[in-house]
């Protein structure tokens, strides 16, 4: 398997740690949402083909990539610096019922 | 069907071994049955096996994509064991191991099991504080186990690396007796050929494509490549597959599939008579009855559906192996192979009811799916007959995260490629 880093090109994969899932939005520190948080932590879309995934450049330029990997056939599509594709969460409208 | 005895191994050698019998049916599927268990690897054969001998319930269809035991009960490295400290899992794993004791003579054909121990090594105080209070806590539940020291261990396993130079000197062992190896090909067999004397029918090649549903929601019959079946339960069983299969049910579950790889090196006189993990590591070792050295490690890390492993991991494993045991650098490794994980969010498995009526799962068997065979079988057989858990897999359900009850042996959290 061979990513190619948008900082450092073609490497072997040897070269990177991976994070795991990257499909999910890291819901907004306060946000009370049970069943938001749940599925943040422990549920995974588990994908047999297309993945979208954090790898780490440890052993290069140590940049955080978002990499779609296939997981049947190992192929790469694509590669992203994760600063560029990662978006923040928005603060969770006021909550009239109040916190849980 | 032939019962399996040395009288018939012996008539049967004198007119020149023919006359065997098929070990089990090849059936057409029929339109309905009470049960239909998918998967048919160890747990799902086992499963169907239990169903019918503690439950009476013969009517079912296990339904298989491929061929029996071909996916990962044949693809692991055979060790069973019960050494496990988190409540829900302990006695669980303990029940497993007592029903391999008996299994060979339960099911009439012969699992090879071997009661050849396991050694977990340590290598320093600190790991053996951890080990003690393990076994400790296996002991106080009527677990055998035993802590070695340093000189204990050299007696036992003279060919680790005790000399100075050794990277990891040996500190001392955490020991199971009854731990040990079993055959895995023969496990899925002996399964197949008890399910199918007592009733059930075991369809090969029939891939599940879809449940159907009635009105209410829950599940009452199953699509397949091979037609539609009516069931009153569907109970999954399907390893590495247990996301896409409970997707069709509109399940999500706290699972990602994994790849782990498993070796054999080229056939050796006998050497390591026993199982042992290197502790300074992810590295464990044994030998088949054929010679080969069998050993493994860690997971590759990254999602993977491929059952074929990368370079990395091996270069990473057989340093780790030579470390542990320095004879091993002269022999050369003959095969390696991969399997699919469906690994949990806390590195232990699921066996319950699920929230659809009608579709109970046993999956998330991480990588120690193998020593849990019968155990899991049997459990899920009480699940599925009395439509509630028995005491050893009551804490092993899905919604444990939910409610905060993760049963994490490492600790690692709920990154699945971390246990």
């Amino acid at each position: 398997m061979r990513i190619t880093c948008p900082c450092c090109g073609e490497r072997d994969y040897g070269e990177f740690a991976i994070y795991g899932d990257a499909s999910r939005q890291r819901p907004h520190m306060e946000d009370t949402d049970f069943e938001t948080w749940y599925n943040y932590v422990y549920t995974r879309p588990n994908p047999k083909g297309r993945h979208v995934e954090f790898w780490h450049h440890v052993q290069g330029c140590r940049q955080w990539l978002v990499v779609e990997r296939d997981t049947v056939t190992h192929e790469v599509y694509g590669v992203a610096l994760a600063r560029d594709v990662v978006t923040l969460p928005e603060a969770p409208k006021a909550n009239s019922e109040g916190a849980e | 069907m032939t019962h399996y005895s040395w009288f018939s191994v012996f008539s049967k050698a004198l007119s020149g071994n023919k006359g065997w019998d098929r070990a089990w049916r090849d059936p057409e599927p029929k339109a309905a049955y009470d049960v239909i268990i998918v998967g048919g690897g160890g747990h799902g054969l086992a499963t169907a096996y239990y169903l019918a001998k503690e439950h009476g319930i013969t009517n079912v269809a296990v339904l298989e994509k491929g061929w029996l035991g071909g996916g990962n009960t044949g693809r692991n490295t055979t060790i069973i064991r019960s050494n496990y400290m988190i409540d829900g899992n302990t006695y669980f794993y303990e029940k497993s191991l007592q029903l391999w004791e008996g299994l060979s003579k339960d099911l009439n054909y012969n699992a090879m099991v071997s009661h050849r121990q396991i050694y977990n090594l340590f290598h320093s105080p600190s790991q053996k504080e951890a080990f003690a209070k393990r076994y400790n806590i296996m002991r106080s539940c009527g677990i055998d186990g035993e802590i070695l020291d340093r000189n204990e261990v050299m007696k036992e396993l003279p060919y680790l690396d005790f000399s100075p130079n050794a990277r990891f000197p040996v500190y001392g062992a955490a020991k199971q007796p009854r731990a040990g190896t079993a055959r895995h090909d023969a496990v899925a067999w002996g399964y197949a050929r008890g399910a199918d004397m007592r009733g059930v029918d075991l369809i090969q090649n029939c891939e599940v494509t879809g449940f159907q549903r009635d009105a209410s929601g829950a599940v009452v019959g199953v699509e397949t490549t091979r037609g539609s079946i009516k069931a009153k339960k569907v109970g999954i069983a399907v390893a590495g597959h247990t996301t896409q299969v409970a997707e069709m049910a509109g399940l999500s579950l706290p699972i990602e599939s994994h790849l782990l790889q498993a070796f054999v090196s080229e056939p050796y006189k006998p050497l390591i008579d026993t199982v042992i993990t290197f502790g300074a590591g992810h590295f464990y070792i044994s030998q088949s009855d054929k010679g080969g050295l069998v050993f493994g490690g860690d997971l590759d890390g990254y999602n993977s559906f491929a059952q074929r492993g990368n370079f990395h991991l091996i270069d990473h494993l057989l340093p780790e192996g030579k470390a542990m045991i320095p004879c091993l650098s002269r022999l050369r490794f003959q095969r390696t192979w991969g399997g699919i994980m469906d690994m949990t969010m806390d590195g232990s498995p699921i066996i319950c009811k699920s929230p659809v009526d009608g579709l109970y799962i046993n999956g998330g068997w991480c990588y120690g799916g193998f020593k849990a065979t019968p155990g899991s079988g049997w459990c899920f057989a009480h699940t599925i007959a009395n439509d509630r858990p028995h005491e050893f897999n009551a804490k092993l359900t899905l919604d444990r995260f939910r409610r905060g009850y993760a049963i994490d042996e490492k600790g690692a959290g709920p990154m699945p490629g971390w246990h």
